[in-house]
């Protein structure tokens, strides 16, 4: 808001001085000229004939997936079971190893600044930055195709999740609760087990049955990279255009991942 | 105080010490032990499911080892036109997608908002949503690389459909949650619908939209990074091929490059964030 | 002397001076009343005590025991001498009563014990021996979020005296709570003192209050200590010495009356 005086030396009201205006406009310009730049990248390297036949490919693609293969659900309970298996375990782990990595990480708890706090967070980049996709794929190619990999996979992407919104969990709790525990002489573990724990345990239970919902969804695709899984009769299904199988195995993950979205959400209500 | 102390004149502090039990997470002793039980069946059997084949897991040993040893040093030069051209894929799909899914986002997330669209409208955009929330990214690139080719076209389009889900979820909670009053004021003037928007909805909605776009700008770059995989463009294509030929130095080098751009992106979102909020 | 603080000083690192040497002896059994407007640095002097603030110069003394030089176990263990009484209560929200009543006890127990709530059943006969002495103990299980401003003040209180200290630190002890109920809290805070022959230092910031219920009244001025003396040398003047220019008359020894009229003394 700007108050500015006319030439006539009566004050007149606009909304920004023309200064800032010159760098809102030249800022939507700039922002536009961008994505215009980064669209025509794109679009060099796209078969137009392909997209202009999308329509009809999607159409095609449409008749061939339906109906489902209904009979196909059979031999997918399995893996299915195993794609569950995968995102609990694996965030079973994660908070083993991510809920100490809170507290090493956390300002208020961490035993020194510089050479745990700065390593800590190094690690729950690392691990947050790279999908458990990509984890997946280095790990068969470590392990071996299977569980394990999709299992490890998840664990280690979940890791740094867990520990990033844990150890903002714990920077934010009440600093007079800690006081006064301390204040009666609690040791430094006392203090963290009756003051710092009590205050993020519904943070914690939130953020690991969150985690578990996403790791869910994320466990259905990892076998697309032979992690186990669902994900590999789906790799299976696609390189054989079997399409009404992939509906099929479509309409489980869907069934599941709305389950479990249903789940965390009821845990999460419960615990606040 | 004193009335209590009438109460139970005689007040049996040996009794009610010998009575007391530390406070149980679950207050009911049957549910509780239900849930002891069922969790270490539960981990029995399904850790019982897990296969692992040990002979080539020790065979794995060595080729960790190889590709530990690639990080030391990356190779960033023999495939730097390959690293080079799926960074550049990526990110510009990255810009496309954030843009093109938060312009669609808000008709969405207009229509997903209970107080200004009428039911039908507000079922259907619900429905978009639902759809693509669920389906992980992966899963929707391989529906759109088989309707329109391999590229990062497909990709773009993935991500900027994911957008619309993240993004219209979000700001219809928000346009839900907005204070009526505000609202109200706007409409006692005489304002129409778009006014009523514009007056009474975006000043209250502003900065969660701008935080949220860079929050999802940062994602975006994170999942365009895997698209690749199923040939829906951008660097994981560059990391998968070298992972298929076994040049893990070069594999490191990409792994590296994605880790300091999404370091770059987190600071200069929440930097963001923290300037709107 | 059971407590003596000598050339007490506390510079933050932000630059402001809280404390600028600090001189005061209390001896044991004593109940003290601090008072002194806000940013005197009244809460900066009680936490330099037990060293939740670090002292920048000068020393505590406690029972002979000098505070300012001890090491961590030392320290805690020293602490367990010093009850410490807060003005938002500071009982651990999801704990239950008697839970918040026992971490007064965490300075005698080891870490296992405690995590696994398993004191000595001569504590847990104390907590509910001190929770009846306070009407609370039918609330020991009740989580300590689920009671009122001056019930959990008295949780707090009782966890004070489970350290079985010698000396009370309470740090506003009245701030939020009504009037009534703010009465009621010190006289229990003074009755209690009284039967177990503890010194306290009181917080105030109400000059009624302190002059009712402490003998001695000491006053604190950006960081020094301006006042030092029976409750009733307190007068207009001195109260503005220590808090500023203002009509004084009507402040002192209003609060008998008030208290009368909400019947609280009878």
């Amino acid at each position: 808001m700007a108050i500015l005086t006319r030439a006539d030396g009566t004050p007149d009201w606009r909304r920004r001085t023309p200064r800032a205006d010159l760098l809102v406009w030249s800022g939507w310009f700039a922002a536009i000229a961008l994505a215009v730049a980064c669209f025509q990248f794109i679009s060099e390297r796209t078969i137009w004939d392909f997209v202009w036949d999308a329509p009809a490919q999607g159409a095609d693609l449409v008749s061939r997936m339906f109906p489902p293969r209904w009979s196909y659900a059979n031999q997918l309970w399995k893996p299915l079971w195993d794609t569950i298996n995968i995102a609990t375990i694996g965030t079973g782990l994660a908070v083993l190893i991510g809920v100490p990595l809170a507290f090493l990480a956390a300002h208020n708890t961490t035993p020194s600044l510089l050479l745990v706090r700065a390593p800590v967070l190094f690690i729950i980049v690392a691990s947050r930055s790279i999908n458990s996709l990509i984890w997946a794929l280095i790990l068969v190619i470590i392990l071996g195709p299977g569980m394990l990999a999709g299992i490890l996979a998840i664990a280690l992407r979940s890791v740094g999740f867990i520990a990033k919104l844990l150890y903002e969990a714990i920077e934010e709790i009440d600093a007079t609760q800690v006081e006064a525990v301390s204040a009666t002489g609690a040791s430094r573990a006392q203090v963290l087990g009756w003051a710092v724990v009590p205050q993020v345990m519904p943070a914690f239970a939130g953020i690991t049955v969150f985690r578990w919902d996403i790791n869910i969804r994320e466990a259905t695709v990892l076998g697309l990279v032979g992690a186990g899984g669902i994900g590999m009769q789906m790799q299976a299904s696609i390189n054989v255009l079997a399409w009404p199988q992939v509906t099929m195995i479509f309409i489980l993950i869907l069934g599941t991942v709305l389950v479990s979205e249903w789940l965390s959400a009821r845990v999460r209500h419960g615990i606040i | 105080m004193n009335a209590a102390t009438l109460d139970a004149p005689d007040f049996d502090a040996k009794a009610a010490a010998r009575a007391w039990r530390p406070p149980p997470l679950i207050a009911s002793a049957w549910l509780r032990y239900a849930i002891y039980l069922g969790a270490l069946v539960y981990a029995v059997i399904a850790i019982g499911t897990i296969e692992v084949n040990w002979t080539r897991a020790a065979e794995g040993l060595e080729r960790a080892g190889r590709f530990l040893g690639g990080f030391f040093p990356p190779d960033f030069t023999s495939k730097g036109d390959d690293i080079l051209e799926g960074l550049l894929e990526s990110l510009t799909m990255t810009v496309v997608a954030t843009a093109l899914g938060l312009i669609l986002s808000i008709p969405v997330a207009l229509g997903a908002s209970r107080n200004l669209a009428p039911l039908p409208v507000y079922l259907a955009c619900r429905a978009i949503i639902a759809v693509s929330r669920t389906f992980q990214e992966i899963i929707i690139a391989i529906v759109f690389v088989a309707m329109l080719g391999f590229g990062p076209l497909a990709g773009t389009m993935t991500l900027a459909f994911a957008t619309i889900g993240f993004m219209a979820k979000l700001i219809a909670e928000d346009i839900e949650d907005i204070e009526a009053a505000q609202a109200e004021a706007v409409r006692a003037t005489g304002g129409s619908w778009f006014q009523l928007l514009a007056w009474g909805v975006l000043p209250q909605v502003k900065p969660r939209l701008i935080g949220l776009s860079a929050y999802r700008l940062d994602i975006n770059f994170r999942e365009s990074a895997v698209l690749g995989l199923v040939g829906a463009g951008g660097i994981g294509d560059t990391l998968n091929t070298s992972f298929d030929r076994y040049e893990f130095d070069t594999a490191a080098a990409v792994l590296i490059v994605i880790i300091v751009i999404v370091l770059a992106c987190e600071y200069s979102s929440g930097w963001i964030r923290r300037k709107v909020q | 002397m059971l407590l003596r603080i000598q050339g007490l000083s506390k510079r933050y690192p932000t630059g402001d001076v809280a404390l600028t040497a600090v001189d005061l002896e209390v001896p044991a059994g004593q109940v003290m009343a601090l008072i002194g407007p806000s940013g005197a640095g009244k809460s900066t002097l009680i936490r330099c005590v037990n060293r939740l603030v670090e002292p920048t110069s000068g020393t505590v003394q406690l029972d002979g025991v000098e505070i300012t030089s001890l090491g961590t176990t030392a320290l805690r263990r020293a602490r367990r001498r010093m009850g410490m009484i807060f003005q938002e209560y500071a009982l651990v929200e999801r704990l239950t009563v008697m839970e918040n009543v026992l971490s007064g006890r965490l300075g005698y127990v080891g870490f296992w014990s405690s995590w696994f709530r398993r004191f000595p059943n001569a504590d847990i006969e104390e907590a509910f021996r001190l929770l009846d002495r306070v009407g609370l103990a039918h609330m020991a299980d009740k989580r300590a979020d689920t009671l009122s401003g001056g019930q959990r003040q008295r949780v707090g209180i009782v966890r004070a005296l489970m350290q079985d200290p010698q000396l009370l630190l309470v740090d506003e002890p009245t701030a939020s709570l009504d009037p009534k109920t703010s009465r009621q809290i010190m006289r229990l805070i003074v009755e209690l003192c009284g039967e177990r022959g503890l010194a306290a230092i009181i917080n105030i910031h109400d000059v009624a209050l302190a002059q009712q219920f402490a003998k001695r009244i000491v006053g604190l001025r950006a960081g020094r200590i301006v006042f030092d003396d029976q409750a009733e040398a307190l007068g207009g003047g001195q109260l503005t010495v220590i808090y500023g220019e203002e009509d004084w008359s009507q402040t002192i020894g209003r609060a008998e009356e008030e208290a009368e009229a909400t019947g609280t003394l009878a």
